[in-house]
């Protein structure tokens, strides 16, 4: 690891203030990826800057739903009350993703800012636009099973690897921004960019701001899922991952909530599978219907065309699991 | 005899190896020094000069120590290279493999991807600091009881993890347990053994 500058802060103020005044420093909380790529060489900020003293790791219930502090640990936010009886849908996601000792660290602000897993990310011989921009793209004639099928460019195929930001996108969490221009709350489905022609960049935040909380709205849903294909049965990413939200009603979805993990460089919200579920009757059809709805515009790549199949099923069985749940 | 003997030459070998890096890693540095700083730099205190340094206070195994370190040094490589805890297990050094399980405020972290100098005040405990005095950890028994290991090495991470297992009464099952064990590898395959040491200390009312 090449050595840097080590400071801690003690107020958000003090945190972008010092990331204003530093522009190749990095926050760190968890440590969970930043610490792995600055292993990896993938990234060596000058400065690296402790922000996991600020008061952000509180999650409380609010009028109007729930808040949850940035620096609340994976594993603090899958294991609260109110996340277990309101919001299960963000337990089965977290709780699908990476290992107890990873949720024990890893925080919720840390999840949704974490890098791409895509090997040619990660090896520093291998041409990235995303680690060095203008490099070219090792994964789109390379080997690219793990890769989109939606949302990519000709420069960058990469996914975003997260389970939880799935959920939180299916439960439309407003994220809550920090820096120089004061706060800002952007939808989580519109945090995360594509890649376009500059991957290098990942989210929308300023380069001095940082998240301070995600506020998850109240909802009505009454079943929910969250479904997770990966090569071995724990611990490994998505090759595909379905969050499922619906409030039934005597038999007819009244509202629904699609998103999907390991499939797009963000996580993937599928509007035209939702308009296609709301106000019909549950019938296997359906949900079929809205298994090929939700695959319509995904196009593939040499190695992971099976994406497409798989995730018209794992619609499917998401939708069909998620009627047979008791939440 | 000859165990010690090819212990002593092995030992050799490494410090040879090592000190050969350190100054391989001097000269690239001095390369860009000014020739007056040249003599100097064959003294590694020089070379650790050139890193910040910062002091932080560790609790370990419920002895403190006051230390100065660069930044960059992860906990695992604090334990177990100036620490003299080698317990903890270096495997993949990325949080794959869940050899380097520790403790921090009670919980099982990777050691390997937290960096030493952002534990200040925090109670750590490693492998070492698991046994109250001659009387191992009731994991600990199970895993000898159950032959929870074939080569060991896992086994600090395995046994770590398994303890916050025990301690958590909301995984009861076979299944539970395989799930909550998921961050540790163990490439001999002794998964089953664990998974029986584990649900033995549950049945016994979980340890302590």
């Amino acid at each position: 690891m090449i050595a840097f500058d080590y400071s801690s802060v003690n107020s958000i103020s003090a945190a972008w203030e010092a990331k204003l005044k530093f522009p190749n420093a990095e926050f760190i909380a968890g440590g969970t990826n930043l610490v792995d790529l600055m292993k990896k060489g993938v990234t060596s900020p000058g400065k690296v800057i402790d922000i996991s003293h600020l008061p952000l790791k509180s999650i409380t219930e609010e009028k109007n739903g729930l808040r949850i502090g940035a620096l609340a640990t994976n594993a603090d936010v899958a294991e609260h009350p109110t996340v277990r009886t309101k919001f299960p849908l963000l337990r089965m996601a977290i709780l699908a993703g990476a290992s107890v000792q990873l949720r024990n660290m890893a925080t919720v602000g840390g999840n949704i800012m974490q890098r791409t897993r895509c090997p040619y990310f990660y090896d520093t011989a291998m041409p990235c636009n995303k680690r060095n921009p203008g490099s070219g793209c090792g994964a789109i004639d390379g080997y690219n099973r793990m890769h989109a099928v939606f949302g990519f460019s000709d420069s960058c195929i990469a996914v975003h690897p997260s389970d939880m930001c799935v959920a939180l996108a299916a439960l439309d969490t407003i994220v809550n921004t920090e820096g120089k221009k004061g706060k800002r709350q952007i939808l989580i489905t519109q945090f995360h960019r594509l890649p376009e022609k500059n991957p290098e960049k990942d989210t929308v935040l300023l380069a001095d701001e940082l998240i301070a909380s995600v506020f998850i709205p109240e909802n009505k849903f009454n079943k929910s899922y969250y479904l997770k294909i990966r090569d071995r049965q724990s611990f490994a990413f998505a090759l595909v991952s379905v969050a499922v939200a619906l409030h039934v009603e005597q038999g007819v979805i009244t509202d629904s909530r699609l998103a999907m993990g390991g499939v797009a460089p963000k996580p993937w919200r599928l509007y035209t599978s939702e308009k296609l579920l709301n106000g019909k009757k549950i019938t296997p059809e359906l949900f079929r219907e809205a298994g090929e709805e939700a695959m319509r515009d995904a196009s593939a790549f040499k190695h992971n065309a099976f994406k497409i199949p798989l995730g018209k099923k794992a619609v499917t069985e998401a939708l069909k699991r998620a009627v047979e749940s008791s939440f | 005899m000859i165990m010690s003997n090819a212990a002593s030459s092995s030992k050799q070998k490494h410090t040879g190896r090592r000190l050969f890096i350190k100054k391989a890693v001097a000269l690239t540095a001095l390369s860009a020094s000014p020739p007056l700083l040249i003599k100097a730099g064959e003294q590694d205190e020089f070379i650790s000069s050139f890193f910040e340094k910062k002091d932080v206070n560790l609790n370990i195994n419920g002895k403190t120590y006051s230390l100065s370190i660069e930044p960059r040094t992860t906990l695992l490589d604090l334990l177990r290279e100036q620490l003299g805890l080698t317990g903890t297990k270096k495997g993949c050094d990325h949080g794959q493999c869940g050899c380097c399980t520790v403790h921090i405020e009670g919980k099982p972290v990777y050691s390997c991807l937290v960096l030493a100098v952002m534990q200040e005040g925090k109670k750590i405990t490693t492998i070492e600091g698991l046994a109250q005095n001659e009387n191992l950890h009731p994991v600990q028994k199970a895993f000898l009881k159950h032959d929870g290991f074939q080569c060991g090495f896992c086994t600090p991470g395995q046994i770590m993890n398994a303890v916050a297992c025990v301690k958590n009464e909301e995984i009861s099952t076979y299944d539970q347990i395989k799930e909550f064990m998921s961050g540790n590898l163990c490439r001999c395959g002794a998964y089953p053994n664990i998974i029986d040491a584990i649900m033995d200390v549950k049945k016994q009312g979980g340890a302590l």
